[in-house]
């Protein structure tokens, strides 16, 4: 799925959205390059699940650009996205990594989602109804079936928002090796230790606005902004 | 008291020996309708999943409409059909009227838009869980209503029995445009109907028990389906 041409970088100008007469971003200058994961930080209710959205062609931006190095179109048939609560279809575990596969039109469809399923450990469940999975094993499966499609950037919601630390690690380390392959991972999460060990670069949203962004390590050891130093030392008041 | 017992005896006689009479009734009674179903199925099947996914001018006032035909009552579905058929209607040419053919089309008439509201409703759930997965996965209505009708199979499939419970049931429908010929278009509901004002009790206390054992059977189908469904996690 990876050719020569690809949709990043990505410059988002003015960025701004709208829902029912409110604004949720407020206007957001960035970009994304290829590379280590960025993370998005902020406070719940910041937008960050929105911010996903938009960037992904799901909600229809209502101000500024997004201007991807591909047409729109062709540059959202390269990205693939994790919701925060994963979408399980009413199928076997081995048939939700296929759908995407055989939607898309790919050859050897369910070699590469067999694949897939052995790369996140969880061959041995393929004839499993999805859905009486486990909550971590559900999330797993999302990100096998995202990875399958070999994206070249994915979007993730709160990969571990609601696992036990076991299974958090287990994710986290899928994600680590999903960024080693190529793929551009752009994720939120409320675990600053997840956010230290994962990401490249981070983005810091607070109300709807970029409040701080950089590389990580600079970012961790030398807050660039009062509240990024405040949300970090956890006594940010919002 | 004593008469109901004689016709009670006798209509177990007539059902414990298949009667060749009470056979005939009951196999065309099952063909009318599954046969109903099966075309209204495949009518109100996609368009309620169509219903549940697309967003265009005009749908509200279908999905009114289908909400309107569910309490419509089977003799005016008969009725409509019986005009259309009838030797002066529209389609009197095809010589269908007082034929079973002419029971299915009134029956598929009358249950299609139930299985195409019910499928809806059913689907329109589904979807809305469904829907920014399947737009992140790039797929558009078209591919969208079939994966939500094999998705949501189990709620469609009671809803299919939910259908065939109203057409076997169903009188109005199929004595307006069958007629009840004896040993041509007479099936259960209308057999009990007639039979029993014509004092033949135990045919008709036959019927009844057949038609009872056909509705309990549909249900408890349904039962084992929505079981099924809960632990396959639909
Ligand atoms: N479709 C919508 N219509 C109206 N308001 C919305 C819509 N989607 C989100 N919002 C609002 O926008 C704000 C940001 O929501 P969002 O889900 O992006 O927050 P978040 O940063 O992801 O929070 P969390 O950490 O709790 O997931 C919230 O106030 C939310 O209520
Ligand atoms: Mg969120």
């Amino acid at each position: 799925m990876r050719q020569e041409a690809t949709a990043l970088p990505l410059r988002a100008e003015g960025l701004r959205f709208a829902a029912g007469g409110v604004e949720i971003l407020h206007g957001l200058d960035f970009s994304l390059v290829a590379g280590a994961p960025t993370v998005i930080l902020g406070p719940n209710g910041a937008g960050k699940s929105v911010l996903l959205r938009v960037l992904h062609g799901l909600l229809e931006p209502t101000g500024g650009t997004l201007r991807w190095s591909l047409p729109a179109e062709a540059a959202q048939r390269r990205q693939a996205m994790v919701f925060q609560r994963p979408v399980m279809l009413r199928r076997s575990v081995l048939a939700n990594a296929l759908y995407p596969l055989r939607l898309a039109g790919l050859p050897e469809a369910e070699a590469a989602a067999r694949a897939a399923l052995d790369r996140v450990g969880m061959a041995a469940l393929a004839d499993r109804p999805a859905r009486k999975l486990s909550g971590g094993e559900q999330q797993r499966l999302a990100l096998a079936r995202a990875w399958a499609l070999a994206p070249e950037i994915l979007f993730l919601d709160e990969p571990t928002a609601a696992l036990d630390p076991a299974a958090t690690r287990q994710v986290e380390e899928i994600i680590g090796a999903i960024a080693a392959s190529g793929t551009k991972v752009v994720m939120t999460t409320h675990h600053l230790g997840q956010a230290r060990r994962l990401a490249g670069d981070v983005m810091l949203l607070l109300g709807g606005m970029l409040n701080a962004q950089g590389p990580a390590e600079r970012f961790f050891a030398a807050p660039p902004t009062a509240e990024a130093a405040a949300f970090l030392r956890g006594d940010l008041v919002w | 008291m004593n008469d109901l017992g004689t016709a009670a005896t006798l209509a177990l006689g007539l059902i414990a020996e298949a009667d060749a009479t009470l056979a005939q009734i009951v196999g065309l009674s099952l063909r009318v309708s599954l046969i109903a179903v099966a075309i209204a199925a495949a009518v109100g099947l996609p368009l309620g999943a169509l219903l549940a996914v697309a967003r265009f001018p005009g749908r509200h006032a279908i999905v009114v409409a289908l909400n309107a035909l569910m309490g419509l009552p089977p003799v005016v579905a008969g009725l409509l059909i019986y005009l259309l058929l009838s030797r002066s209607g529209p389609l009197g040419h095809l010589g269908l009227l007082f034929t079973p053919t002419a029971m299915i089309i009134a029956q598929a008439v009358l249950i299609a838009p139930i299985i195409a509201a019910l499928a809806r409703q059913a689907l329109e759930a589904l979807w809305e869980e469904y829907a920014e997965q399947l737009r992140s996965f790039g797929a558009g209505t078209a591919r969208a209503v079939p994966t939500l009708l094999w998705d949501g199979r189990f709620a469609l499939l009671t809803v299919l029995l939910a259908g065939f419970g109203r057409a076997s049931a169903e009188v109005g429908a199929v004595m307006v445009v069958g007629g009840n010929i004896e040993g041509f278009t007479r099936v259960m509901t209308t057999a009990i109907a007639l039979e029993t004002s014509k004092g033949d009790l135990p045919l008709a206390l036959a019927l009844g028990i057949v038609l009872m054992a056909v509705v309990l059977a549909v249900n408890a189908l349904a039962q084992a389906v929505r079981e099924l469904a809960a632990r396959r996690g639909a």
